[in-house]
């Protein structure tokens, strides 16, 4: 087991290398291909030859792409200096530039916005999962009752109606018509009260069409595993229906039910882009979309890294429980 | 067939009296198991013969239980009397039958590798279905009877493979490890239900004696479910063969398997291969497919397969035949005339068996 993790845990490191060496080609090549210069967007539209060519020399951009691929790793690990020498600026690890925009560090930004995204995520995913997989139990051991109809035809619905429909009706209805939420993020350190009330439409709007897929599937897959013969089997020990469906059929049906989950989390974590927008919040997927309409190449790196890095691990986690919960999985 | 259901306790230890397993779907009723009446004693082993779709497994499900649990829709109509040791189990509480599964009567089944759930150990598996009856054992008096259950079906080093996963198992200590698990309360009824077809040859031997030693250590009754009569030709006391969901022949191993009476017995019978014979050319199959159980055959079900079918004079076709004595403890469900069927038998089949 020990093994197989350390082996993942570099495979994990030698992805992120990949996913960083391919977004710094495309982003950083990209201007040298069209023509656009990365020091001018540093600089701004006014600036003086003199300026462009100090702040080229500073941020590194006069050296070959390689070079400058490994001093931007290196900014990830330990850090870098810009320095024209007269003047040094320190960014301090993990450094990923500064925005073009706000000429800002990147990294800061980030870790700020992950809060909100994660607090997005994180409620929205315990609501879905949570009730998702409940009513997709009821619904399987309640086959083709009235109750089963009409959730699955709801969850259809979920799955069906898009964030920004669900979403904006909701807004309207509950904070704008009825003003039972208000609708500004407040971090969870400031106010944990205002924090929630903010959150809830949010969570409960993403959770719907999240929890739809995960009734549809717990459904599924639960006939499925009733199905199974070892199903017949427990049954033919006597042991009682709550331990045969509780204990027997719940673990397999969990599994599935897992490796979604992580896949999905790990890819809200990286932008919930639609709800972010939806509900006004600026996380990461804000972020990543603001910055990719005024070209801020820093940020993008950084957005696009960081929802990587959220995906593979999520991944890496999926595994590593799955290996748990499947004893045949167990890897040496 | 049997005009006698008058709710009295019989004798046997298990007596099954016109049993009916009928499914509601939508094509159609499917009339799995269609009055099925056999008596079984502690200590001797019936086995039940028949195609696949013939009610064996139907039979064997709705004994234990096993068919009023789960899904409500789709539920069969089950009617008819299962007695077992004195206490009626088709109209009784679904829990008291839950108290007596696993610990009265317990179930052998057909693949090892499906029947047991992959993510528990062996162990674990064999402890639930210990504690799920002894409540106040303890988890180690539990997995010591485990251990010591592996050890009595022949697993080697049964402390540790009491904690190994059923994939780290081959499948006929599979099936062993299903039969301790079946065991493990000392079941005065097991069913065992194709218990070698999904092992290689050289184990299903092995299996079969295992089963035959422990019957004879705990005296329990025990119902071999097969399709092959060579399966039941060693172990069982009695044979009942079963045709589209009836028992169209019935009596003692050795009548049954010298002088069988019913023509289908005698289909299967010739496409039994046997070393112990001269070599023919080829084995004689069958004729045709299992009828179906939701359009049954008018008259007697096997009459569309029938070779003798026409000696009937159109009884076949019309009446359906009732289990009769064709000889004594044997009975056969077929409307040729008992002088005609031995002359038959005699004649035309016997010679080529």
């Amino acid at each position: 087991m020990l093994v197989y993790l350390i082996r993942r845990l570099v495979n994990v490191v030698a992805m992120l290398l990949v996913v960083s060496a391919v977004t710094f080609g495309i982003f950083f090549m990209v201007p040298k291909l069209t023509g656009t210069d990365p020091a001018l967007l540093y600089v701004g539209k006014i600036a003086d030859k003199v300026a462009v060519e100090g702040i080229r020399h500073k941020m590194g951009l006069d050296k070959s792409i390689v070079e400058q691929y490994f001093l931007f790793l290196k900014g990830l690990f330990v850090g870098r200096d810009y320095s024209t020498g007269v003047d040094i600026t320190h960014c301090s690890a993990p450094c990923f530039g500064y925005s073009f925009k706000t000429e800002q560090e990147v990294w800061p930004v980030l870790l700020d916005r992950l809060g909100v995204t994660a607090s997005l995520a994180a409620g929205a995913a315990t609501l879905w999962l949570v009730f998702g997989t409940a009513t997709g139990v009821v619904s399987a051991l309640r086959r083709r009752t009235l109750l089963d109809r009409f959730t699955m035809t709801t969850a259809l619905a979920g799955v069906s109606l898009p964030i920004y429909f669900t979403g904006m009706l909701a807004s309207a209805i509950f904070v704008y018509q009825l003003g039972w939420f208000p609708h500004d993020y407040v971090n969870l350190g400031d106010d944990p009260v205002a924090w929630f009330q903010n959150l809830v439409l949010p969570w409960v709007t993403l959770a719907f069409l999240y929890a739809a897929t995960y009734a549809r599937l717990t459904r599924a897959t639960l006939l499925e595993v009733l199905g199974e013969d070892y199903i017949r089997t427990a049954r033919a020990k006597g042991l009682g229906e709550r331990t045969v469906i509780g204990k027997h059929a719940m673990r397999s049906t969990l599994t599935p039910i897992l490796t979604v989950f992580g896949m999905d989390l790990g890819a809200l974590i990286g932008g919930a882009v639609l709800t972010e927008s939806t509900f006004n919040f600026r996380g990461l997927g804000y972020e990543a979309v603001s910055a990719v309409s005024s070209s801020d190449l820093p940020v993008i790196m950084g957005v696009t890294l960081f929802a990587g890095f959220f995906i593979i691990i999520a991944n890496l986690l999926v595994d590593v429980l799955y290996a748990v919960v499947d004893p045949r999985v167990r890897l040496a | 067939m049997s005009k006698t259901l008058n709710n009295t306790k019989p004798s046997a230890f298990l007596s099954v009296r016109d049993l009916r397993v009928h499914f509601p779907t939508e094509d159609g009723l499917v009339k799995s198991v269609d009055g099925l009446t056999f008596d079984l004693e502690k200590g001797k082993t019936l086995g039940i013969v028949g195609e696949s779709g013939s009610g064996k497994s139907v039979t064997s499900l709705s004994i234990m239980g096993l068919h009023r649990t789960g899904t409500k829709r789709g539920a069969p109509r089950i009617t008819g009397e299962v007695w077992l040791d004195g206490e009626e189990l088709v109209a009784a509480d679904p829990e008291r039958v839950r108290k007596l599964r696993g610990q009265k009567m317990a179930m052998i089944f057909q693949d090892p590798l499906t029947a047991m759930h992959p993510y528990y150990t062996v162990g674990a598996q064999i402890i639930e279905g210990y504690r799920a009856h002894h409540p106040g054992a303890s988890k180690k008096q539990a997995r010591t009877r485990a251990i010591e259950m592996l050890d009595r079906v022949g697993i080697p080093q049964p402390d540790k493979r009491v904690d190994a996963y059923p994939h780290e198992f081959s499948g006929g200590m599979r099936q062993r490890a299903m039969i301790a698990m079946a065991l493990v309360n000392d079941p005065s009824l097991l069913i065992a239900d194709e218990p070698t077809t999904a092992l290689d040859v050289t184990v299903q031997a092995q299996i079969l004696d295992l089963i035959r030693d422990l019957q004879k250590e705990f005296g329990s009754a025990v119902i071999i479910i097969t399709h092959d009569l060579g399966v039941v030709a060693e172990l069982a006391d009695d044979i009942l063969v079963m045709y589209g969901g009836k028992s169209v022949e019935r009596g003692p191993a050795a009548s049954l398997f010298e002088a069988p009476e019913h023509p289908y017995t005698w289909g299967l019978l010739g496409s039994m291969p046997r070393l112990d014979r001269e070599l023919q050319d080829r084995l004689i199959p069958v004729k045709g497919t299992p009828p179906s159980l939701i359009n049954v055959p008018s008259g007697c079900a096997f009459h569309p397969r029938c070779p003798y079918a026409e000696l009937t004079g159109g009884r076949s076709t019309s009446e359906v035949p009732v289990l009769a004595e064709a000889a004594p403890r044997h009975l056969a469900a077929c409307h040729l005339p008992i002088a005609e069927r031995h002359r038959i038998f005699a004649e035309e089949i016997a010679p080529r068996l």
